[in-house]
């Protein structure tokens, strides 16, 4: 079984992971926009918060300059798909790989620790809990808060006219909706959540890499996927509970499955068990209803 | 008012696919008026209903909304003066979202949003009576989603949001066509009704000669996108849809072979 720290490792990870999916919610679900970005912004809000801290800044200052600059990484996405007319997907893999240059030119090199610097946790260890326990506590406040202000978000009448506009966006503009104006904001919102996650990741692991990006897209997918087998996303409500309980069990199975002897995995098959989980959760909710089908004709 | 002036617009300009689908449109729409608008498959009662709404622009010529020059505006800058219900009664609703939302969207239309909550709680009486006026018991399902209603319903849905909140005029393309007969009606007479009490003004695109001549205070027949008939008042009493043929053969020289257009 996991041990205490795996198991708080996991925990920790996976509240920071329910952000992203809160970001892919937006993109993928309300605004129907594929958005891969989020590779490069979540490298992006870490080197961002990283270079900043060691320059002396309040860590939370710079962890705030992570969120805006995650938020111009989705906006150029936006705006290259709304202005130019670029095609949603193209347009971010456009931008991820320009921000891979961007982040290597913030750092100055591939990767920054963090070690011995003051970090958004580091007046929290004071409170006598275990090392561990720290960051889940202070991470589980920040998705707290995101999660809040994202609902309220979503049922204001901006976030009602987002809603409209990747549901339906002919409907949306017949009712005065700038769609274009609408897909600018929801991703760069997206990438904002995903910048703060990045952020919080450098600062929970010591360090910042441009390479730990990489799959974070698909790590946010399955989560989002998962949470919503789980939780059925029959609210905005719901849907938001389910990118964190979906992150969190996914993060779970993970450290299960590495610290599982019998099995034989390593870390180095992390991204081939997010893939197959992946294709899995996307199947088998359709498999779940054809088999019932059958189920049921042959009863009839 | 809305006015209408000398719009043309040619769709694949310099293709093999070249098609002209307004060559001069010209029309005038008074306040108060209903219009009823007739023609043939590609006369251009589409395409100059989307030139009103601004889903396209026209290549020239003017369109003046309250004697507002609207001819370059995209559509949510219109939404202020110009409502809609589109064809397909799945089009001018979100099926994901509830009734109540879908109603809170429409009663801003044309309006700034903020980031104050969307369905208020002041909208809600307001919401349950106009649902009671369709009669379909939706007043008691307003968390609903969309999704679980019929075309018919939704359909009636989408005029009610259309008239929630006042414009200039109500634009409807050929609204009552994808439902069954018996829902038609219902969704023709709702229609009627709501265009008379509230003092609409508005513009029906219809493919029916004698849906055309039933509802409304005026007939607009189009061809080849322009104007070739446009009647109202005396004139237009007692006419039947083999007076508009006869009308339309005198002025064109033409005889009307789209079958769809006679039967229905």
């Amino acid at each position: 079984m996991l041990s205490n720290i795996a198991f708080y490792g996991a925990l920790e990870t996976g509240l920071i992971y329910g952000l992203v999916a809160f970001g892919i919610y937006l993109s993928f679900r309300v605004l129907d926009f594929p958005d891969l970005t989020v590779d490069g912004s979540f490298p992006l809000g870490a080197a961002v918060a990283a270079m900043l801290i060691i320059a002396g800044w309040n860590p939370w200052l710079a962890t705030g300059a992570a969120i805006l600059a995650g938020m111009a990484a989705g906006a150029v996405t936006a705006l290259l798909n709304v202005k130019l007319k670029i095609l949603n997907l193209l347009a971010s893999i456009l931008t991820m790989t320009a921000l891979y240059s961007i982040n290597l030119r913030i750092m100055g090199r591939p990767n920054v620790a963090l070690l011995m610097e003051d970090t958004v946790l580091t007046p929290w260890y004071n409170l006598g809990l275990e090392y561990h326990q720290v960051s889940v506590l202070l991470f589980t406040l920040v998705i707290g808060v995101s999660l809040f202000l994202l609902w309220r978000f979503m049922k204001s009448e901006i976030g009602l006219a987002m809603r409209a506009t990747g549901a339906n966006a002919r409907m949306a503009r017949a009712q005065g909706i700038a769609t274009g104006g609408m897909i600018v904001l929801g991703v760069a919102v997206s990438n904002g959540l995903v910048g703060l996650a990045g952020a919080l990741f450098a600062q929970s692991q010591g360090a910042a890499d441009v390479t730990m990006g990489v799959g974070v897209i698909v790590i946010g997918l399955a989560s989002l996927i998962g949470g919503e087998a789980v939780i059925t996303p029959t609210s905005v409500f719901r849907a938001l509970l389910a990118c964190v309980v979906g992150a969190i069990i996914y993060r779970l199975a993970i450290a299960f499955a590495l610290n599982a002897d019998v099995m034989g995995l390593k870390a180095q098959d992390l991204n081939l068990i997010t893939a197959v989980l992946v294709t899995l959760a996307i199947v088998l909710p359709g498999a779940r209803v054809s088999l019932m089908n059958k189920f049921k004709r042959r009863k009839a | 008012m809305i006015t209408a002036t000398d719009l043309r617009l040619t769709f694949g300009e310099g293709t093999p696919l070249e098609n002209p689908a307004l060559r001069g449109m010209s029309l005038t729409v008074n306040q108060g008026e209903f219009v009823t608008v007739i023609g043939s498959n590609g006369a251009g009662k589409s395409t100059f209903l989307n030139a009103l709404a601004g889903e396209v622009l026209v290549d020239s010529g003017k369109i003046l909304v309250d004697n507002i020059d609207v001819t370059k505006l995209p559509t949510h800058k219109r939404t202020g003066r110009v409502a809609r219900v589109f064809q397909d009664p799945l089009a001018g609703t979100c099926e994901g979202l509830s009734i109540e939302e879908n109603l809170a969207l429409a009663i801003k239309r044309g309006k700034l949003r903020g980031l104050g909550t969307a369905v208020k709680k002041q909208y809600l009486d307001r919401f349950r009576s106009s649902l009671e006026t369709l009669g379909l018991g939706l007043e008691n399902r307003l968390t609903d989603k969309m999704g679980l209603l019929s075309g018919g319903q939704r359909q009636a849905v989408s005029l009610l949001m259309a008239s929630l909140t006042p414009s200039s005029i109500l634009l409807l393309d050929e609204h009552t066509a994808a439902l069954d007969p018996k829902t038609a009606s219902f969704v023709l007479k709702l229609t009627q009704n709501i265009v008379v009490e509230q003092k609409l003004t508005a513009l029906m695109v219809t493919h029916s000669m004698k849906q055309a001549l039933e509802v409304g205070t005026r007939t607009v027949m189009l061809h080849q996108g322009e104007v070739v008939f446009d009647i109202a008042g005396k004139d237009r009493e007692g006419l039947e849809v083999k007076d508009l043929l006869n009308l339309f053969e005198q002025q064109r020289g033409l005889t009307i072979d789209d079958d769809s257009l006679l039967l229905s």
